[in-house]
């Protein structure tokens, strides 16, 4: 039996990898220490060089490719276990970088609001979020036929992605006590931010955004080789049963041959 | 369509008048809902007054967990799925069916749940419009979004411990929105409480529409 031999990493994963590691690096170093403290928050505002890519990572991109991926895996004509594999993968980064949301979120609000934790709209709306796609990872975990998991799984990301818009416009809808969009307002008008800050702001974003898509290829990765292995146990296994009963026959009766190896 | 659903809720309720499971297990649990949180709020009449829709919302939603799962488990035996699938009866037409099925169960339910905060708590329901349209606009919205996650969970041997995980944060909308729409009701002044009615019509919207498409493509699943 072939010993499993995934394909190797792909070189852009890579890249993409070194790139979110220099951005990475950029953006501690001008957040930290070129940027100015801000006139009303002072050095409080540094937390809205992280907070606002990481909500974005795990609301659009992570929302927007899991229900762009399990749509194309329910479309009869796109249907392929990539796409599921996909949307499985970016569901389970976002839940990671919702779960930094909170926290980043929680770690501003308590000097900021003075308090850890309140119930205002778009944290309760991204915590149930964090819920929905523990749901999701929960229901992927349970063992099926790929084919089958695939199908359900692709259901109840969309299920998960209709609470996405609504974190989004929470903030429109409820006005309660998060503030509204950093970067676009409601009307999807630019803001304003100026200077060093605007860079840190836009490199924050970058980074946040390549670490998102190198995490989105390993898990990727990490997922078509816990496929295969799953395969080569069956394989492993039908071939163990295949050979016992060749051997419990073939002791009775010299010359009836094995069972091929593999079939099943 | 509509006829196939018809066929599917008669199926489904007339199993339920044989077999009394909701009738004999759901509605007792509920009150015992009921009895437990006045336990661990109670005695004293005036939290318990203010708690009373909450109460109510989180019986109901604890038992549409326990309707669907029945709901899910009367398909489950003797290849009942196949056969379903096998007769050439519309996905939407089945999830509307069953949909239909548990939302009338639901209603009754409230009844008796509504009958029971009014006895245990000496709530009144001053603004009664408010009150049943919010009952009506969740009961849509639970009993579609139920036969969904059911759906999604039948067939799994985890089925019965998956399904309160998957099913619970998703209900959350409609205990927040009922909650507020019944305490608007229960108060003399009901203003605040048409506003959570728009929370509770997109779901129920969101749900129907969403279950119509995807029925089709899970039951295939299972």
């Amino acid at each position: 039996m072939n010993a499993v031999t995934p394909s190797a990493r792909p070189r852009w994963l890579d890249i993409v990898g070194l790139l979110g590691v220099i951005a990475m690096g950029f953006t501690v170093w001008l957040g930290l220490w070129i940027t100015p403290p801000d006139v009303v928050q002072g050095n409080l505002a540094r937390m809205l060089y992280i907070h606002p890519p990481i909500a974005t990572v795990a609301l659009y991109w992570a929302g927007g490719v899991a229900l762009a991926g399990s749509l194309l895996y329910l479309w009869p004509r796109t249907r392929s276990l990539f796409w599921d594999r996909l949307a499985a993968s970016a569901v389970e980064v976002g839940a990671v970088f919702a779960a930094l949301t909170l926290v980043t979120g929680s770690l501003w609000g308590r000097p900021a609001w003075g308090t850890w934790w309140t119930w205002d709209a778009r944290l309760t709306s991204t915590a149930l979020l964090l819920l929905l796609e523990l749901g999701y990872l929960a229901l992927r975990r349970v063992p099926t036929d790929p084919d089958k998991r695939a199908r359900r799984s692709a259901v109840a990301a969309i299920l998960v992605a209709i609470d996405v818009p609504i974190v989004h416009f929470s903030v429109n809808w409820w006005q309660t006590l998060h503030q509204t969009g950093s970067i676009v307002d409601a009307g999807f008008q630019i803001k304003d931010v100026h200077g060093s800050m605007a860079w840190t702001f836009f490199l924050g974003f970058l980074a946040f955004t390549l670490l998102f898509v190198w995490l989105l290829g390993v898990r990727y990765r990490i997922e078509t080789v816990q496929d295969q292995v799953g395969e080569l146990e069956l394989e492993v296994s039908l071939s163990e049963r295949w050979s016992e009963g060749g051997e419990l026959v073939g002791a009775g009766t010299p010359g009836i041959p094995t069972a091929p190896r593999g079939s099943s | 369509m509509w006829h196939d659903a018809a066929l599917v809720a008669g199926k489904d309720l007339r199993i339920e008048m044989r077999s009394r499971v909701a009738l004999w297990q759901v509605v007792p649990f509920a009150v015992l809902v009921l009895l437990l949180l006045s336990f661990a709020i109670g005695p004293s009449a005036s939290p318990l007054r203010h708690a009373a829709p909450g109460i109510f919302w989180i019986a109901v939603l604890f038992s549409t967990v326990l309707a669907v799962q029945r709901s899910v488990s009367i398909e489950s035996g003797d290849g009942t799925r196949d056969g379903l699938r096998l007769s050439g009866i519309d996905p939407a037409g089945i999830f509307l069916g069953k949909a239909a099925a548990i939302a009338l169960q639901l209603a009754v339910l409230q009844v008796v749940l509504w009958a029971g905060v009014t006895f245990l708590f000496d709530v009144r329901v001053h603004s009664v419009w408010l009150a049943v349209t919010a009952s009506l606009l969740a009961t849509v919205g639970l009993a579609c979004a139920g036969v969904l996650y059911g759906a999604l969970s039948a067939g799994l041997r985890v089925r019965d411990t998956l399904l309160p995980l998957l099913v619970l944060p998703v209900l959350a909308p409609i205990l927040l929105a009922g909650t507020k729409a019944w305490q608007a009701a229960v108060s003399t002044n009901a203003n605040g409480g048409a506003g959570w009615l728009r929370i509770l019509i997109p779901f129920a919207v969101i749900y129907l529409v969403v279950g119509i498409a995807l029925y089709g493509p899970l039951q295939e699943a299972a």
